[in-house]
């Protein structure tokens, strides 16, 4: 009888299961051995930002090992910058982040203008911050949007792209275009902005605090997002800044670090503004951190706003020569973009195309550290450390 | 206020010689190690040190050591590639220090087969970084934990970010590589 | 003999009646569940088939009909067939003894009670089936979450349940209805309350929806899936939701006693509310994570619910029923 059963036994192994096949040759070991589940998650997985992939090593749904495999939506974009004059560059600076462009192109420009020495006018400056923080807030509200959806909570999801779809109405107002904006330009911004933008956006920010408080009714103090978020994919700073977490994510550590204050750009030491640090170290600190960021982000606008109709007209467009050809010499620009340190080394030879171009994407960087967070927690973990750490896969296979 | 920092670029430009020891980090690095700073630049208020890289791991150690740079935070790795250099691979550094809001970029120059020490003992961050370097120009990090390829397929050949690679790719390898990989298509 | 033919005739008619009503709802379930929480979340939901998106079930219907059917090649043929049509039989037959009225009812079983809890454990069966045959990591683990869901929840379900019977005395569904003059929910909202937890566990519904977690496990269970064999998961699963609801009415809300309307629209009225409940609470919750959800279960929920029993029984015995 037991013979029976055991030679049933192998012939199901045989045809396989969904551990692994029996191949000729194995011996069937009556002392079972503990094996890892190897499982691959990705590049096709609804919570995985895009197209990244993790394999993840499991006992039960425990997580043993990790993999990240990147490179799926990788476009050459370094590459291609090396065959574009610097202004045809700015629209592929669009594609890296595409869901903050404004803040990509952000980076880019700055490091032309510090490389070939330009002078902004005061005008684009204020209308560049300004777009920037929309962009921070835009970007922000899809991550909450999604990394709640992933954790199981649907409302959030939709209440969030409502008021995401305000600020692309606000984009597509200035600059025609909802997600790829393409405004920044060398020197300025492309045009100034329409009249009636001033007061819409005003009117964004009169509504964004309150509905700030709807998410936080179904999010801030709920039992189960708690349990899903506290001490959950925990990382200390050491380790975090060792392994490159940079912006939010290592906020949400109690790194008082945000480069707007710290190494101030633009008109930044000019905006008050508060950074926000929470010290739990997990998933929920950096989810307060994001949640503090997009108020603060909604006060930039307002002073922004304030200048802008303050100071009306004037120009927004510095003279850059058609024929742009910057010195000779390299330079690095970053800027807080809404993942973290965005920053672009530029090398000139003094002709009209970068030389080099690098550009240092800040999700590319956050996500060496999440087999740190995840390692010791369950499948249903990683989805929220991913979440928490906030990828855009344009960005981190640029 | 947006006007000060011009001048201070144009001073910086106009060939004024600088007095390097101002740096600290200069300070730090000839204190210890005399031999190891091949060149120093200052271009648009960034110091760029150029290395031999021999020196490389340990003045990593003591720039993220010591409690006057504190560079705790590697940015990133970058490789660049002069063709027509007698050492034509370059790799940069870019170094932030968290607590001082400082940046500081060092650079080593390797000749075509040389390798560079791997900083990954000193900031584990350099994984990624370097791994990124060898994919896209082929620069070997020695003592790097597992150096493969990161954003290219694991058989790819050549390293894309080479001036002599051609943008679309060497002819034909397009053709090749779809070839293989999507043979499952051929077939149907 | 004419007796016999009638009587089985009536209960052919019953069995008609209430198992093309049952799944008529249920289609028009998902169709309710869509509308509600889309207007919940600033938006229409289905809007395009017919008014208001009224034929809407019928097009998915029709769409999921017509599908391919795909089997794995690496998954066991057999099971995987079996196992969505194990699961909607046990959701279907449990209506078998669901009394809508105090004469309306298929058949009026003295053991009803268990009858259900039974067969929905059973029920359970093919979605642990279903996730091992489909030969995918990820329906494997929905399987295994599902298995160690039933272990718990159905606990919990049965003993919620025992309060209330132990003060009707009587497992058939219509004596429990009628031994209650008030709603048990005045004398038992302890068992209430865990019983509207477990049942959220039983039928896999957020916030416990672990087993088809779909941002963690694709699709859980049903990832390999499509077409009929899916629908009848779908299908399933709201036949669950509606026997849930319904147990919920009879045991805790006397069922279909109320004034002035018919018995049956009183039941149905009852329902609704607990099915609005379910929507609801989908609308507003993240998901648990696997191990706290066990947690919850043994350790809060089992000493509550033994607490509640015991209460109960003490309480009958020094006052001899209420």
């Amino acid at each position: 009888m037991a013979k029976k059963i055991e030679s049933k036994v192998i012939d199901v192994l045989k045809r396989g299961t969904p551990f692994g096949r029996l191949e000729e040759g194995d011996v069937f070991n009556e002392n079972l051995k503990i094996e890892d589940v190897w499982i691959n998650m990705g590049p096709q997985h609804p919570s995985t930002h895009g197209v990244l992939r993790l394999v993840l090593a499991l006992q039960g749904e425990r997580i043993v090992d990790m993999e990240v495999v990147i490179g799926y939506l990788h476009r050459g974009t370094e590459k291609l910058a090396e065959f574009r004059t610097y202004h045809q560059f700015i629209p592929l600076t669009d594609r890296l982040d595409y869901l903050a462009s404004p803040a990509m192109n952000f980076g880019y420009v700055l490091a032309v203008e510090k490389l070939a020495g330009i002078e902004v006018p005061i005008r684009a400056e204020y209308i560049r911050v300004l777009m920037a923080e929309l962009a921070r807030i835009s970007s922000h509200l899809l991550w909450l949007a999604t990394h709640a959806l992933d954790i199981g909570a649907m409302t959030v999801f939709l209440y969030c792209f409502r008021e995401r779809e305000m600020i692309l109405d606000l984009f597509e107002m200035a600059t025609g275009g909802r997600l790829i904006t393409t405004y920044y330009r060398i020197g300025g911004v492309a045009n100034d902005l329409p009249d009636y933008f001033l007061d819409r956006c005003e009117e964004f920010c009169e509504i964004f605090p309150k509905r700030v408080e709807d998410y936080d009714a179904l999010l801030y103090s709920n039992r189960i997002w708690l349990s899903r978020t506290v001490n959950i994919a925990k990382i200390s700073a050491e380790k975090g800044l060792a392994l490159g977490l940079s912006g939010p994510s290592i906020r949400g550590s109690g790194v008082n670090w945000d480069l707007r204050r710290s190494n101030p750009y633009s008109v930044y030491d000019k905006l008050d503004f508060e950074v926000a640090v929470f010290d739990g170290c997990d998933v929920y600190a950096r989810y307060l951190v994001r949640r503090k960021e997009m108020l603060e982000s909604c006060k930039i606008v307002k002073q922004c706003i304030e200048w802008l109709k303050k100071n009306p007209g004037g120009e927004v467009q510095a003279k850059v020569p058609k024929v742009f050809k910057p010195p000779v010499g390299e330079v690095y620009q970053a800027v807080e973009a809404p993942k973290g340190e965005l920053g672009f080394y530029i090398v000139s030879d003094g002709s009209q195309r970068p030389y080099r171009l690098k550009i240092r994407a800040p999700s590319f960087a956050n996500l060496m550290s999440l087999p740190e967070m995840c390692k010791g927690h369950l499948v249903a973990d990683v989805v929220a450390a991913i979440g928490s750490i906030d990828v855009v896969l344009g960005e981190v296979d640029r | 206020m947006a006007e000060e920092p011009i001048k201070d670029r144009e001073k910086a430009d106009s060939e004024v010689p600088i007095d390097f020891s101002k740096f600290v980090e200069v300070r730090k690095i000839k204190e210890k190690y005399p031999e190891a700073i091949v060149d120093l630049k200052y271009f648009r208020d960034e110091l760029t040190i150029v290395l031999k890289k021999e020196y490389l791991l340990n003045v990593c150690f003591l720039l993220r050591d010591d409690p006057e740079t504190k560079y705790n935070f590697l940015t990133e790795v970058i490789g660049v590639h002069y063709p027509n250099r007698e050492k034509p691979f370059e790799v940069v550094y870019h170094l932030y220090s968290v607590e001082y809001a400082r940046r500081v970029r060092l650079k080593v120059m390797l000749g075509e087969d040389e390798e560079v020490e791997s900083v990954y003992p000193v900031w584990p961050s350099a994984n990624w970084y370097e791994r990124e370097c060898f994919d896209m120009f082929g620069i070997r990090f020695t003592n790097h934990p597992d150096l493969r390829r990161i954003l290219l397929p694991e058989d790819w050949e050549g390293y894309p970010l080479r001036k002599d690679y051609p943008l679309e790719g060497p002819p034909g390898y397009r053709e090749k590589w779809l070839k293989e990989h999507l043979s499952l298509y051929n077939k149907l | 003999m004419d007796v016999l033919m009638s009587d089985i005739l009536t209960a052919l008619i019953r069995i008609i009646v209430v198992f093309a009503l049952a799944l008529l709802t249920v289609a028009y379930l998902t169709y309710l569940e869509r509308k509600v929480i889309g207007h919940m979340q600033v938006r229409m939901g289905p809007m395009r088939v017919g008014p208001h998106g009224l034929l809407q079930p019928i097009a998915d219907g029709l769409k999921l009909f017509f599908k391919e059917d795909i089997v794995p090649t690496e998954g066991y043929r057999l099971t995987f067939y079996f196992a969505p049509i194990l699961c909607l039989v046990c959701a279907l037959i449990l209506f078998a003894v669901i009394p809508f009225d105090a004469k309306f009812m298929i058949s009026r079983l003295n053991i009803g009670l268990l009858y259900i809890l039974s067969i929905a454990s059973v029920g359970v069966m093919g979605i642990i089936l279903a996730g091992w045959s489909s030969g995918s990591k990820y329906s494997l683990l929905g399987g295994l979450r599902s298995a160690a869901q039933i272990f718990s929840y159905e606990i919990f379900l049965g003993f919620s349940l025992m309060g209330p019977l132990m003060i009707a005395g009587s497992l058939d569904l219509v004596k429990i209805v009628e031994a209650q003059s008030v709603p048990f929910i005045v004398y038992q909202p302890v068992a209430f309350v865990i019983y509207l937890i477990a049942a959220l566990g039983e039928i896999n519904r957020v916030p416990f929806d672990l087993p088809e977690a779909e941002s963690e496990l694709v699709a859980g269970f049903h990832t390999e899936y499509s077409g009929m064999k899916f629908a009848y998961f779908f299908l399933a699963e709201y036949a669950n939701m509606i026997i849930v609801s319904a147990i919920a009415t009879i045991v805790f809300l006397a069922g279909w006693k109320g004034p002035i309307l018919p018995g049956w629209m009183w039941f149905l009225i009852k329902m609704f509310i607990f099915i609005y409940f379910f929507i609801w609470v989908r609308a507003t919750f993240p998901r648990y994570r696997y191990d706290q959800f066990m947690r919850i279960g043994w350790k809060i929920m089992l000493p509550l619910v033994l607490a509640n029993i015991f209460v109960t029984g003490v309480v009958i015995l020094f006052i001899g029923g209420y």
